[in-house]
């Protein structure tokens, strides 16, 4: 039996998701009809034989927690090992974390309580289908002090990721963090191995260091191999996206659609599992019109829908048209409407007649850092009056009422949030 | 004041052939994703009942597999939760159970022991939805000694095949089972609420002299006895009157103020979780008027139907009015009308499997 313990880094605020992580954490965001990001990972742990596991929380934890409360959907509530929520916490040196060499440099009593051999870092964030076990081969095999998994990803992209530099070994000799100008295209996926005692004692000079950031990426592992430790890159070949921005999460999500989408939901012998509420199955009525779609239990569909994710619950009305769009769970539509190239997050209730993501292309007007991808991205629980019609690239902020719109038209670009 | 539910899920019915030949009519699949004893367990737990038995003896294995430890209705609990009650061998001899009333009488202990002073009777092949604690309300308001539901049932029900009853105020003062010529339309549910004690000792006093049926022990106490009727007025039907009747019950989710009431209304109904995905719709799928379930793959047409979870109807393929369950593939270019499928079958390409007056059922694993 391997002694490894997962840590999953799970603090995140996923700043460029906008709306959609105003209230929840990264790893909370629904994913794929009745997931939320962080199933990917906890599932691969199960799925890999790993039931030891530590979930790392910081920004707006309660809706995560709730979520894999304590570990039940995935087998972790167990006798031995399972699940532990470990958050920031006041007493000693500790306080929020820094980063995330700081975020597991804060656990390493809880770490050496559990005394694994080796620790799996994993973020709680990227959806992804991996058996951990061909990475822990690999690392054992290289005789390794850390392993890195990584992938070649298009150039021009390279430098949103840590770009690695390898000799003919796998052995990784260079290593940058989002690089301006990368040496290569083999990016790191978030995903390490570390032999536990290697790994502490460079959490501990880490910790001393008052130049670092505290940041895996941009200071532990540089540093270990500046140090010429053994650090080899373990290459994934499987499907692995980190969604994000809005374009890549509703990216993402259409991508399920596909005849033979890159991520199988449906290999019985890889489950995903998640949390989720009871509800009957999906309903569609005799005038629905449904195609190239993933539909969710609890859904009732009177109208149509093409190339969308509805999660659960979410009900369609009548002459109502919803087009690559991701409607999260218990959002309601009313009759005749159209949304077209659009999120529309949890919980929303949307008036009869309303139109959404029409128009001419236009900038974001709240924030074209976040808003690029032209995707009008509807917050949780607001509610669009009947009428409306809102353009593309719009953003329509957490818990919008019909009092915050001040005209029938939201042209694009532009975004309503709500007013205390 | 503290409830024991007791469900009766022992039954086989030979009206419906294939579909029981494997398991307890309570096991049932029903609307895609349930199991009918799903209903009158969540109904009980909906309730705020935390002491279930089940009460089983007919090819139990898929309903136990169904149960499990009651995780899924929160019945997995350090005190009371989920209790399988089934037939057993012991010192004095082994014996199956001879009836309602004789199964729960070889069960004493379960009424012997815990805290509940009061007892919920259902039955495992119900479907139906009910806020419980209106029954509890309505017998202590109108102090009775024991309460049967009852239902005025419409002419889409076989009157022959139930208990018809008569009552005075609240009061029965008949129940004629099975009549072949049946005074009135108010059915016996076969839904029983009393005193624990009151049941321990009607079951000594008549199990010991051999009568075994817990309602012919009520019906020969009517006079004695105040024996209330709670006349309910939703949705009951009983799965295991016949092939026709499954397939009617089944398709009566596809009705909008059924699916309200029975997935929505008075809490919601639990089952064991499968964890698949939720359903692809390809697109040349056409999909009219049905049920799809968690793990369907469609590309094909389907209409008037209900998909259990994991069901694939492949591109060219035609189904309609049909029950279809678990991960039963209906490949290219086959039609499939009129038909209940059940688990795991196969209808191969070009395949041609259509009821004409009578339903087609074709059993699990079956490959067509």
């Amino acid at each position: 039996m391997r002694r490894v313990l997962a840590l999953i880094l799970a603090g995140g605020h996923g700043k460029r998701l906008g709306v959609l992580t105003e209230k929840i954490a990264k790893p909370a965001v629904p994913f794929g009809g009745k997931y939320r990001l962080i199933d990917f990972t906890l599932s691969n742990c199960v799925n890999s034989g790993i039931y030891h596991v530590g979930v790392l929380t910081q920004y707006r934890p309660h809706l995560l927690i709730n979520h894999i409360g304590i570990g039940r959907p995935w087998d972790l509530d167990r006798k031995k090992g399972g699940l532990f929520v470990l958050q920031p916490y006041l007493g000693g040196v500790a306080g929020w974390y820094r980063g995330t060499a700081d975020a597991v440099y804060q656990n390493i009593e809880f770490v050496d309580e559990v005394n694994p051999e080796r620790v799996l870092i994993l973020s709680g964030d990227h959806v992804y289908a991996m058996d951990y076990n061909d990475m822990l081969d690999f690392h054992i095999l290289k005789n390794a002090e850390g392993t890195i998994a990584c992938m070649e990803v298009p150039l021009d992209e390279a430098s949103r990721f840590g770009i690695m530099v390898t000799d003919v070994e796998s052995r990784i000799v260079d290593f940058e963090e989002k690089p301006a100008r990368p040496r290569s295209n083999l990016a790191s996926l978030g995903i390490y191995v570390f032999n536990w005692s290697f790994l502490r004692e460079y959490l501990m000079k880490d910790a001393q260091d008052e130049n670092s950031s505290h940041d895996f990426g941009k200071d532990v592992i540089p540093r270990m191999i500046r140090e010429g430790r053994r650090i080899f890159a373990f290459r994934f070949s499987g499907y692995w996206r980190d969604v994000g921005t809005i374009r890549s999460y509703w990216e993402s999500n259409l991508e399920l659609t596909r005849p033979l989408p890159p991520l199988n939901l449906y290999d019985r012998h890889w489950r995903f599992y998640t949390q989720t509420e009871e509800m009957p199955p999906a309903y569609c009525a005799p005038e629905s019109k449904i195609s190239n779609s993933i539909i969710s239990e609890g859904c009732e569909i009177h109208g149509t829908v093409e190339n969308s994710v509805l999660f659960q619950g979410v009900h369609v009305g009548e002459g109502s048209v919803i087009k690559n769009s991701v409607v999260m769970t218990g959002t309601i539509v009313g009759r005749n409407c159209f949304i077209e190239n659009s999120i529309v997050a949890e919980r929303v209730i949307i008036a009869d007649n309303v139109q959404i993501g029409v128009g001419e292309d236009a900038p974001s007007s709240l924030d074209p850092e976040v808003y690029t991808g032209l995707i009008t991205v509807i917050g949780m629980y607001s509610r669009i009056p009947e009428n409306t019609r809102i353009g593309k690239n719009c953003v329509v902020g957490v818990g919008v009422t019909e009092q915050d719109f001040t005209s029938k038209e939201l042209p694009s670009g532009g975004f309503v949030l709500h007013r205390e | 004041m503290r409830v024991l539910g007791l469900i009766l899920a022992g039954g086989h019915s030979e009206s419906l052939g294939p579909l029981v030949s494997k398991r307890a009519s309570a096991a049932l699949p029903v609307f895609g994703k349930y199991r009918a004893i799903d209903f009158t367990l969540s109904n009980m737990v909906n309730a705020g009942i935390r002491k279930v038995g089940v009460l089983t003896q007919y090819n139990p294995r898929s309903l136990m597999d169904h149960l499990g430890s009651g995780k899924e209705w929160d019945l997995d609990r350090k005190n009371g939760g989920l209790f399988i009650l089934q037939p057993y061998v012991s010192a004095e001899g082994s014996y199956w159970y001879k009836g309602t009333a004789d199964a729960i009488f070889q069960n004493m202990t379960i009424l012997r022991r815990g805290e509940e002073d009061y007892v919920l009777i259902g039955s495992g092949d119900h479907i139906y939805k009910i806020d419980f604690t209106q029954v509890f309300n309505f017998h202590f308001s109108t102090g009775a000694d024991i309460t049967l539901l009852v239902k005025y049932l419409d002419e889409t029900y076989d009157l022959t095949q139930y208990g018809i009853v008569q009552m005075e105020g609240h009061r029965i003062v008949s129940i004629e089972e099975k009549p072949q010529r049946p005074k009135g339309n108010l059915a016996f549910l076969g839904i029983y609420f009393m005193n624990k004690y009151l049941l321990m000792e009607l079951l000594y006093n008549y199990v010991t002299k051999g009568e075994n049926d817990l309602l012919n022990i009520i019906v020969s106490q009517l006079g004695r006895l105040k024996v209330h009727g709670y006349v309910f007025e939703g949705y009951w039907r009983n799965v295991k009157k016949g092939i026709d009747e499954y397939f009617r019950i089944n398709m009566d989710a596809l009705k909008k103020e059924i699916r309200e009431e029975l997935f929505y209304k008075y809490g919601k109904v639990y089952t064991k979780l499968k964890d698949l995905p939720p359903p692809k719709i390809g697109s040349s799928a056409v999909i009219k008027n049905s049920i799809i379930s968690d793990g369907c793959i469609v590309n094909g047409h389907v209409e008037n139907s209900v998909l259990f979870r994991g069901v694939i109807v492949k591109a060219g393929a035609v189904v309609e009015n049909a029950v279809v369950m678990q991960d039963t593939v209906i490949e290219e270019g086959a039609v499939v009308k009129n038909a209940i499928l059940d688990k795991e079958v196969l209808i191969r390409q070009q395949g041609r499997l259509v009821g004409k007056e009578k339903l087609v059922v074709m059993e699990k694993r079956a490959v067509l």
